[in-house]
């Protein structure tokens, strides 16, 4: 069980029954659909970009505990952050579910560490963050988790 | 009595694995029995030589296995050895059908009736001969106890039916369908029948001749077998008229640089070195079950299936999808507001193996409106106490996810 509470931390319980901006957005400037054929799991990613800033972002779909808590808190931390520095916290996170290793205090992120230990899941948590990236880069083909 | 005890001293994995162990998914793919281990690896240390073309003592051992082999499975279907065709699975079989005698014999406009409930290997291999030939997809639905709707023959079986291919036992439901009376609907109107019987061969008597299907596939992994084999089984008559599959060594009679002639069946549908190994410990996994007896399985895990419903259902807030009155020992179920990967990783942490996702079958998942379900499904070597493990612990994740309310 220890290594089970290490994947299913409080934090991402509160998120799964309670996610955050989980809302369509109808003004959104920039939309991304991401699917995991493995297991069904849908997400339709909505941000609404301004001067190369994150203004809002919120998703729709369908996960697991570990897809949809990846994602509530995702939406939660890309706000107000500008394009590049997504680009960044997506690079630092991909890292860190692939690898284990972070780059200094990932803060909020740090309750989605221990999903590298379980490489079944590894695409649950970086669907959303895959989604978003190809949100950020207008490309609106369908993010599939088998490709990458 | 079953004895599923000693049934169990069978299988080397119960060792190898913690005391824990409860496997729940044999209709992905089951155990296997030390005695098809020994088959595969008796044949790769004891007379490991090509079959059909070796002048040898060990080459013609290694031909007269595979050839034994092909004869308990006939036996098994109560077929001729000529029909039994070797592919390297239900998926390949159903493709062999479709790249053969569907493409040979179908033009545009002429139906293929598939159902709702459809395994994705019997759903896409018509897909893409629908595309090449213009042959029209039809479905027939299934209603919500996960039955077929066979209210309205006369919309499904038409003059335009030229082939009907069905799943005998549902591998997300369980239900059993009513293959016989398919069949008679699919003949009265002239059409050729293939049974996708992957999930039914390993758990009832099939009779092939009884159920007079002209095509029927199955796999030789969900019957303890090893991966890698499974078959085909054909009317003569069918498989002699069709085109070859694949070309290569083995499928032919006389070779010139420009033109061929073929093998006589099942060995023109062949082609290339078999999978002798796998074919071989397939013969050894009929041995085992024939040995048990096929109707005692039967009969054993209808009991375990009966017992497994009675008290999954008393669990809070899960739903079980399919209640046909005959159905084998596979259950569908979610429970409310858990996702089935949560859940499965869950009962992994107990030891428990349980199937999550959309089992091939993504139309019945959108027609359930869900993305996955969870999946118990039941073998030989399973036991009441599995079915208790295995509620215990969807009790206990409930409670660690606060699931239900």
């Amino acid at each position: 069980m220890d290594d089970l509470r290490d994947l299913y931390q409080q934090l991402i319980l509160d998120h799964n029954q309670n996610p955050q901006n989980f809302r369509e957005m109808i003004d959104a400037t920039s939309k991304a659909e991401g699917h995991n054929p493995l297991c069904g799991d849908e997400i339709t990613l909505f941000l609404q970009i301004e001067n190369e800033k994150i203004i809002d972002a919120s998703f729709k779909g369908t996960g697991c505990a570990i897809s949809k808590a990846s994602a509530s808190i995702m939406t939660t931390l890309i706000k107000d952050l500008t394009v590049n520095k997504a680009e960044i916290l997506f690079e630092q996170f991909h890292k860190m579910i692939t690898t284990g290793e972070t780059n200094g205090d990932m803060g909020k992120l740090m309750v989605l560490a221990g999903v590298y230990k379980f490489p079944a899941r590894v695409k649950c948590a970086v669907l959303s963050w895959h989604t978003m990236n190809n949100a950020l880069h207008g490309n609106t083909e369908l993010t599939s988790t088998e490709i990458s | 009595m079953f004895d599923v005890k000693n049934i169990r001293k069978d299988f080397p994995i119960f060792a190898e694995q913690p005391d824990n162990f409860v496997y729940l998914d044999s209709s992905a793919t089951t155990l296997k029995p030390q005695s098809v281990i020994d088959a595969v690896a008796g044949y790769y240390s004891k007379y490991s030589a090509n079959v059909h073309r070796s002048i040898y003592t060990i080459g013609e051992q290694a031909t007269a296995e595979y050839e034994g082999s092909r004869g308990k499975v006939a036996k098994f279907i109560n077929a001729d050895s000529h029909s039994i065709i070797f592919t390297k699975g239900t998926t390949e079989a159903i493709n062999l059908v479709a790249y053969t005698w569907a493409r040979k014999n179908l033009k545009a406009g002429d139906e293929i009736l598939l159902t709702e409930m459809e395994h994705h290997s019997n759903l896409i291999p018509w897909q893409l001969c629908a595309q090449e030939t213009g042959a029209i997809l039809k479905h027939i639905p299934f209603n919500e106890d996960g039955t077929l709707d066979l209210s309205e023959p006369e919309k499904w079986f038409t003059h335009k039916t030229k082939l009907v291919a069905v799943i005998h036992q549902s591998n997300v439901f369980g239900t059993v369908n009513p293959i016989k009376d398919i069949i008679k609907m699919a003949y009265d109107v002239g059409a050729i029948v293939l049974v996708d019987a992957a999930q039914s061969v390993p758990h009832q008597t099939v009779d092939v001749q009884d159920m007079d299907c002209d095509f029927l596939a199955f796999s030789g992994h969900k019957m303890l077998g090893p991966t890698g084999v499974g078959v085909l089984y054909g009317k003569p008559e069918l498989l002699e008229a069709m085109p070859p599959f694949l070309g290569g060594g083995e499928m032919i009679r006389t070779v010139s640089l420009n033109d061929s002639t073929w093998n006589g069946i099942p060995w023109k549908f062949e082609a290339g070195t078999p999978n002798i190994a796998q074919a071989i410990g397939l013969g050894a996994a009929i041995d085992y079950i024939n040995k048990i007896g096929l109707e005692k399985i039967h009969e054993y895990e209808q009991e375990l299936l009966n017992y497994a419903l009675e008290k999954m259902q008393e669990i809070p807030g899960i739903n079980i999808y399919g209640a046909a009155q005959k159905r084998g020992a596979v259950i569908s179920f979610n429970v409310e507001n858990i996702h089935p990967h949560d859940l499965a990783q869950f009962l992994d942490n107990d030891g428990i193996a349980i199937r999550a996702g959309h089992h091939c079958a993504q139309p019945i998942m959108k027609k359930l409106g869900v993305s996955a379900t969870g999946r118990a499904s039941f073998y030989v070597y399973n036991s009441k106490e599995d079915v208790v493990r295995l509620c215990e612990s969807i009790e206990k994740t409930i409670k660690f996810m606060g699931g239900s309310k």
